[in-house]
């Protein structure tokens, strides 16, 4: 374990040191602010429901940028070091494959994840102290669908990192496999597909395939839990699924995805040349 | 030690190591010399487990791949670029010593013996410092584990004449640990080993014994007599840290045994103003004056 947590403490001390970690965290920390005005407004007319729809459009743009910029950060750092020649050195060190590949999956972890979750709960204490009521069911659900969210896609990443020789081309898989992701959200491909009458199950299939998808309706789920704002698939599933059934989905379907990911890129990874 | 047996790699379809048979035993101080592609630093990798290969490493009986952990604790490395590390001085020893079990004091004081203070240095970040000091604290780092094996990779391409004085020193007091030393020219290396491995197309062409391989620490006073006084001259043996006297005529100093090829490579560029170069044979600890002096 000795050489695991060395890993975990190398990558978190090089991530908070990185520029992209402080763009990362100032993306974050931004949107709040700006939500939380709007969010403040909102809550002298309708109280409660306030704070709760900042956490909404909070997590629906984090939905958009924390895919991306999980991906491109991990691939560039992961096959940049080894492009660079840093593996070369790092692994003549005595530390097991597992305890190096996993140290820094998990370190990488903490610091995707933190500054999402901590910019919501400094929106939520912030909210808490002008008045608001506490949306304490809202805040551990969305908590528990961003760590599926971001380890996710952080498997993705050190999947595509083991796959690729290159950053280059492990920055053009990672844009483009979040591309195809996002062509198949519910308001996009999935509406095209009903309007030319494609079998539901397949329409279902292909929304609860997608990790962004499984997202966006679970987290929309807990403010619309009629998803009357959501499209056409996401109606198909709560008919199949029901509301707890589809948040249980919701949350362990995107890690199962991140974790195979991330194991498979751990067998590439240990397989090959190291560097 | 180590035993490559029929070891081959191939990248895409060339062939970079072709069948190679090797045994480094304990004792043997081995350059390993070849152009640029002969496939000396595939032959390293392989041997820190870092390359898929064809055919059988053993290092220590243990197969470095299956055997990460316990070969490498036994390997001090240091490659021929530095790796551009952004993380601070300190953190990089901190890693490393936690991965071989030392103290960060240990590596700090093999520092010390390189002329490096590392503590000052521990909030710098690697990538930032002169090749010299980047060479320096990977030396520290592979020496400071005592290692049963160092592999360098041209060690003494960034050293100044001093360092590579105390590295001999350092190697010299490890008594017979086995050491295997990349390099694309031999006279850069031939002081230090007493056995020369030469590849050429992943092959072995020449596997020979120096019969010169004398004691690392052996310093050799010197004295430079030349027929005029001369600025280049001055700088370039300002590096060997010789110091002048009748007028920058004459300039006397020491020289390490090892390092007496590279030092002779120096000087013969400034023949035409050399008038006499008297090189003597003493022990470290024994002043120039008493040494046998030959001419």
């Amino acid at each position: 374990m000795r050489g695991f947590w060395l890993a975990t403490r190398l990558d978190i001390s090089e991530s908070l040191r990185a520029r992209w970690f402080l763009f990362y965290s100032l993306v974050f920390g931004g949107i709040i602010v700006v939500l939380f005005l709007f969010g403040l407004t909102e809550s002298r007319v309708t109280g409660f429901t306030g704070l709760t729809r900042l956490l909404v459009t909070y997590i629906q743009l984090s939905m958009a940028i924390l895919p991306i910029f999980v991906l491109i950060t991990t691939v560039r750092s992961l096959a940049g070091d080894r492009e660079a020649g840093v593996y070369e050195y790092m692994l003549s060190q005595p530390v097991s494959l597992a305890a190096w590949y996993w140290g820094r999956f998990f370190g990488r972890f903490v610091t995707v994840f933190s500054p999402v979750v901590l910019a919501m709960a400094v929106a939520v204490i912030w909210g808490v102290l002008r008045g608001a009521d506490v949306p304490v069911f809202h805040f551990v659900w969305y908590s528990l669908l961003l760590v599926s969210l971001s380890f996710c896609f952080l498997g993705l990443g050190f999947l595509i990192s083991s796959m690729t020789r290159s950053s280059d081309v492990a920055q053009s898989a990672a844009f483009f496999i979040w591309l195809i992701l996002l062509m198949f959200l519910d308001l996009i491909l999935l509406g095209v597909i009903i309007r030319g009458q494609a079998p539901s199950e397949l329409v279902v299939t292909l929304a609860l395939a997608n990790p962004l998808q499984v997202f966006r309706t679970a987290s929309m789920m807990l403010f619309d839990p009629q998803l009357i704002m959501l499209g056409p698939s996401a109606w198909l599933i709560l008919d199949a699924f029901g509301s707890t059934g589809y948040l249980v989905w919701g949350f362990f379907y995107p890690i199962v995805i991140g974790l195979l990911a991330g194991v498979f890129g751990f067998w590439i990874f240990r397989r090959g040349d190291l560097v | 030690m180590i035993t490559l047996q029929n070891v081959s790699k191939k990248f895409r379809r060339a062939a970079v190591l072709d069948d190679l048979s090797l045994t480094l035993e304990r004792g043997d101080r081995v350059a390993l010399i070849g152009s640029n592609g002969a496939g000396k630093t595939t032959m390293i990798r392989c041997i820190l487990g870092q390359y898929d290969h064809q055919g059988m490493i053993t290092v220590n009986g243990l197969e470095p791949r299956n055997n990460r952990e316990t070969v490498l604790k036994t390997i001090g490395f240091v490659p021929q670029i530095a790796p551009p590390l952004k993380m601070p001085v300190g953190e990089l020893l901190r890693f490393c010593a936690g991965t071989t079990g030392i103290g960060v004091a240990d590596i700090e004081d093999i520092g010390k013996r390189l002329e490096i203070d590392l503590g000052a240095l521990a909030n710098r970040p690697f990538v930032k410092l002169s090749g010299g000091q980047k060479q320096k604290i990977l030396i520290a780092i592979a020496i400071a584990r005592k290692p049963d094996l160092i592999i360098m990779d041209e060690p003494t391409a960034n050293l100044d004449p001093q360092a590579r004085q105390i590295l001999f020193d350092l190697l010299s007091e490890r008594g017979d640990l086995p050491v295997l030393i990349s390099s694309h020219r031999l006279e850069e290396v031939a002081g230090l080993v007493n056995r020369i491995i030469e590849l050429d197309q992943g092959r072995v062409v020449l596997d020979d014994v120096v019969e010169d391989g004398g004691d690392l620490s052996e310093r050799l006073p010197c004295e430079v007599t030349l027929a005029r006084p001369d600025g280049a001259f001055a700088k370039a043996i300002a590096d060997w840290r010789f110091s002048p006297s009748n007028e920058d005529i004459v300039w006397t100093g020491e020289v390490a045994g090892a390092d007496r090829l590279r030092f002779f490579g120096v000087i013969a560029r400034y023949s035409g103003i050399i008038d006499g170069l008297e090189m003597g044979k003493t022990s470290r600890n024994l002043t120039s004056k008493g040494g046998d002096k030959n001419v």
